[in-house]
């Protein structure tokens, strides 16, 4: 088929067939007779001392081949600060804690001789909150933390105590904010630790071969990291790490911490570099692996009664449980990101990690924005309550605009943001706001609807960085290979659009390698932070042009002119003034042959690569600097119908408007709009971990675990508004993990507004709705 | 009455064609289609029941395969989502963008696919009712929605 651009269009997923028919491969889905099975025991403690593990029984259990325990490799991990030893050493520190692996010949093996490990605990008091542990006095969960290695260089735990990082936001004078504000509110939030629940949970596979080289096959976000940190905790040359990672069945963040890699490895390395596989059970990787922070959170905020917001101190607590992993890194993002899309000249804002005897966390989806836009958009709705302004007029009035400056002082634009009162405009448009946010019906109902905004940018590493290598097949077809996991947004198809795009050829004609070798393709910091169309986008737009440069210089030796006389289309290279003259791609990238057999060229390779540019680190004191390229900004509401008799609701409506930039594919786009929407949902409404008054985690399964079924979703509404970012792929903003960002603000919004009451906690249950307003009565119906 | 003591060498009928697997008495169907068979189509979520993930039809009806024993499944019709031979359901996932990451998709398949067999003229609530035996993390359910009214209307 002929060239047809595939920018703008829907366009499926190259992996979509072998996804229908059962042939698309995950990690787990290799079956490898040859393997070894690792199983996990785990602590049955939230704090306690290891007083003895006993492995004399399970030893002698049939099968069984070594037994692992955390003096087997005594050794610390950990992103920010390295202070998680992958199985528990002489403590436990929460209820999951892996504190004894055993290798044995099958799973079943494995399992019955887990059984049979003895573990004396002594306990110690459990830290089972962010309240408990921020108290004077409070028990602190490490006793070493003064000592601890910090492999990035603002990250600062504080000995003595049980905070991970404290990270500050100094802007403008907060005197003169609340001097000029009329009006000033208070209120506190709390969102609840929970999961990531990806349907594919974590599995590993390591082996090592005589030649030293460790082969990890691993269901991860991150191969790159899995080999720097294996590497760095291990002491193992990083080019003898090869980490190879297929499919991966959902990852929303908890796939980026090197987690059940470090077991399979140490569990293959006790069994002479056997392959020896890995695989949690649900119940294990809700517990026992990474899950999203809890956050307590304290916000002021002053405004003129004409609605213009003149200062915001706030303090959030983030909850990272027994190990900080990228805790610290989140608590950054919501420090540097806490006004939302508002323009706030007087900002004081403390973001604090602290450590708690819970399930330890890692990134997930909206990577701590989702937690301050719950904050900051509830106080929004309730500062335009006591203003009587509407509350879509208050964000119309403070939303940013071109010159206005970021918390950490940055300097917003157009390009760099997007267009928000745009995206607010036809939000009000969808949701036909002029019909009025609360109605009563005529069955006695309230249908009401409550929106938020977001704003989102990356907080990575400076130097993150993505390559990407095109080769060619003698057919004159490419083959695109890059280091983002499909993990399921589609972005590998994405950036084969983009290259078809540059190339002008069939997308049908480009082969993406689906697979990550750390060994064969090139680097990609990870795959989070909605950045791999961004960079890997970059990346393969640089390495089309070096293409496309080769193909000119031979094509202007086979057809005799200046190389710039020459142009591409359709798998050819071809005078511009007369197309007829013209040579196939087929003919020149493995070289050109002339008639006689002479040859000239060779074969071509494709090359690009980005860097994030400009990013520095931030200001110790006052947070000032640059943290992200740039933000996508939009807008979302939810429409409920509340029934006043039984404190239930029912989600109607669910709407976005986002400013992407530019839409590659839309409906792969809309999806992931979507699909971010409906863990919002879940969010909003059912999702939170549970522990008891012993720090247990009690809803560890599906059954007691509640996620969004089938039916109970609202109708989605999605648009888009392409303001184009200069610098990006065809204009195009990060947007993989925006669905989720506002919609528990706006969800609590319109239940606020439906009740009268202000819910100001998720999950919000129908039980909470009746607990907050009747005070828990029983009599009340 | 079938007694199966220890591991036996057993006739199952999968994808139309009788094959020959070892399994033990306490072996479960997800176990034996994967690790005998490599049919990996059907994927272990939770292993209890509650994700679907692993769904395959035994006789025509959609069953959880980690709830079933291998040995139950003697005698019966075993069709998996590597048997669906371009099953209009398979391209109204494609069209319509049913999945993300794929990994519930084999499951949602077989559950789609059966609902049209069995109850072709299916209405809203009996759709719900059958499509809340599974989870989808990825997408609003909304594509899966559309990807089954659009076999039930023939429009695929």
């Amino acid at each position: 088929m002929d060239y047809i651009s595939r920018i703008g269009v829907s366009t499926p997923r190259k992996e979509s067939w072998d996804k229908v028919t059962g042939a698309a491969k995950y990690n787990g889905d290799i079956v490898t007779p040859n393997a070894l099975h690792a199983k996990i025991l785990t602590s049955t403690h939230a704090h306690a001392l290891i007083k003895l593990i006993d492995i004399s029984e399970a030893l002698k259990s049939d099968g069984v081949q070594a037994i692992i325990t955390g003096d087997s490799f005594p050794a610390l991990s950990g992103p920010m600060i390295e202070d998680r030893p992958p199985i528990a050493k002489d403590k436990v520190r929460y209820f999951g804690e892996p504190v004894a692996v055993v290798v044995a010949n099958s799973e079943e093996e494995a399992m019955r001789a887990i059984k049979l490990i003895k573990v004396v605990y002594d306990p110690l008091p459990v830290v089972n909150s962010i309240s408990d542990s921020i108290k004077s006095g409070a028990t602190l969960i490490h006793e070493n933390l003064g000592e601890y290695h910090c492999p990035v260089e603002d990250v600062c735990p504080q000995p003595g105590s049980n905070i991970a990082d404290h990270m500050k936001i100094r802007k403008g004078d907060m005197n003169k904010g609340w001097t000029e504000s009329d009006i000033v509110i208070e209120s506190s939030f709390s969102l609840p630790q929970s999961d990531h629940l990806a349907m594919e949970t974590r599995n590993s596979k390591a082996e090592i071969l005589p030649n030293g080289n460790v082969i990890i096959h691993t269901s991860s976000q991150a191969p790159f990291s899995v080999k720097e940190e294996l590497s760095k905790i291990y002491n193992i040359s990083e080019g003898n790490i090869i980490v190879r990672v297929p499919l991966v069945g959902g990852g929303f963040g908890g796939k980026v911490a090197v987690d059940l890699e470090f077991i399979a490895y140490l569990a293959s390395k006790t069994v002479g570099g056997r392959l020896v596989k890995v695989a949690n059970s649900r119940e294990e990787d809700i517990a026992s692996s990474p899950s999203k922070i809890g956050v307590e959170a304290k916000l002021k905020i002053g405004a003129t009664k004409d609605g213009i917001i003149k200062a915001l101190e706030c303090t959030y607590y983030v909850g990272c449980g027994a190990y900080a992993d990228t805790g610290p890194r989140m608590a950054k993002a919501i420090a540097v990101n806490c006004t939302g899309p508002y323009n706030i000249e007087n900002v004081q804002c403390d973001a604090i990690t602290i450590y708690t005897n819970h399930t330890f966390v890692t990134s997930y989806r909206g990577f701590g924005h989702t937690a301050f836009t719950f904050c900051i958009e509830r106080i929004l709705d309730q500062l335009a309550a006591s203003l009587g302004i509407d509350p879509i007029e208050l964000r119309m009035k403070n939303a940013i605009a071109p010159g206005n400056l970021s918390p950490t002082q940055d300097k917003l634009t157009l390009s760099n943001t997007g267009n928000l009162v745009k995206c607010i405009l036809r939000l009000k448009e969808i949701m036909n706001w002029q019909e009025g946010s609360r109605i009563i019906t005529d069955n006695g109902m309230i249908r009401a609807k409550g929106m938020s905004c977001f704003w989102k940018t990356s907080t990575s590493p400076t130097n993150a960085s993505s390559g990407v290598i095109l080769t060619l097949n003698t057919d004159g077809s490419i083959n695109l290979n890059f280091g983002g996991v499909e993990i399921g947004p589609g972005m590998k198809t994405t950036i084969a659009q983009i290259l078809a795009e540059k190339m002008k050829m069939d997308i049908d004609k480009i082969h993406v390698v689906m697979d990550v070798d750390t060994q064969t393709t090139p680097k990609h910091w990870k795959t989070v932070a909605s950045m791999t169309t961004f960079m890997v986008g970059n990346a393969v737009i640089q390495a089309a042009e070096d293409l496309i440069q080769q193909l000119k210089n031979l094509g202007s030796i086979v057809l005799k002119c200046p190389p710039d006389d020459l142009d591409i289309k359709d798998q050819k290279v071809y005078l511009r003034d007369n197309p007829e003259i013209y040579a196939p791609f087929k003919d020149l990238v493995h070289g050109y042959q002339y008639p006689g057999g002479s040859s000239i060229g060779g074969q071509m390779i494709g090359r690009g690569s980005y860097i994030m540019k400009h990013l520095t680190s931030l200001d110790k004191e006052t947070g000032k600097g640059k943290v992200g390229v740039s933000w996508t900004v939009g807008a979302q509401a939810v429409e409920i119908e509340y029934d006043p008799r039984k404190y239930t609701y029912r989600l109607l409506n669910a709407a976005t408007v986002i400013d992407v930039g530019k839409v590659i594919n839309p409906k792969t786009a809309s999806g992931i709009i979507m699909g971010g929407m409906s863990m919002g949902i879940g969010l909003a409404t059912h999702e939170e971990f549970l522990y008891n008054d012993s720090g247990i985690l009690e809803n560890t399964s599906l059954r007691t675990y509640k996620l969004i079924h089938f039916g109970e979703q609202p109708k989605y509404i999605v648009d888009f508004i392409e303001t184009p970012q200069i610098d990006a792929p065809f204009g195009a903003r990060g947007m993989g993990e925006h669905g989720i960002l506002g919609i528990p603000a706006a969800f609590a919004n319109a239940i606020s507004l439906a009740t009268g009451f202000n819910f100001n906690k998720l999950p919000i249950s129908p039980e909470l709705i009746w607990k907050t307003m009747t005070g828990g009565r029983y009599d009340t119906f | 009455m079938l007694e199966v003591l220890g591991t036996t060498v057993l006739t199952l009928n999968v994808n139309g064609e009788d094959r020959k697997v070892v399994a033990k008495p306490s072996d479960t169907l997800l176990y034996t289609l994967r690790e005998e068979l490599g049919l990996t189509g059907a994927k272990p979520g939770c292993e209890n029941g509650d994700c679907g993930a692993c769904t395959v039809l035994i006789d025509d009806w959609p069953i959880k395969s980690c709830l079933m024993l291998t040995v139950e499944a003697i005698g019966k019709k075993i069709l998996t989502v590597e048997g669906l031979k371009n099953a209009p359901i398979q391209k109204a996932f494609v069209e319509n963008w049913g999945f993300q990451c794929g990994y519930c998709t084999s499951g949602f398949l077989m559950v789609c696919h059966a609902l049209a067999q069995i109850h072709p003229d299916a209405d809203d609530h009996v759709i719900e009712e059958w499509l809340q035996s599974n989870l989808c993390r990825c997408t609003g359910y909304e594509e899966i929605e559309n990807a089954v009214k659009a076999i039930l209307k023939k429009e695929v």
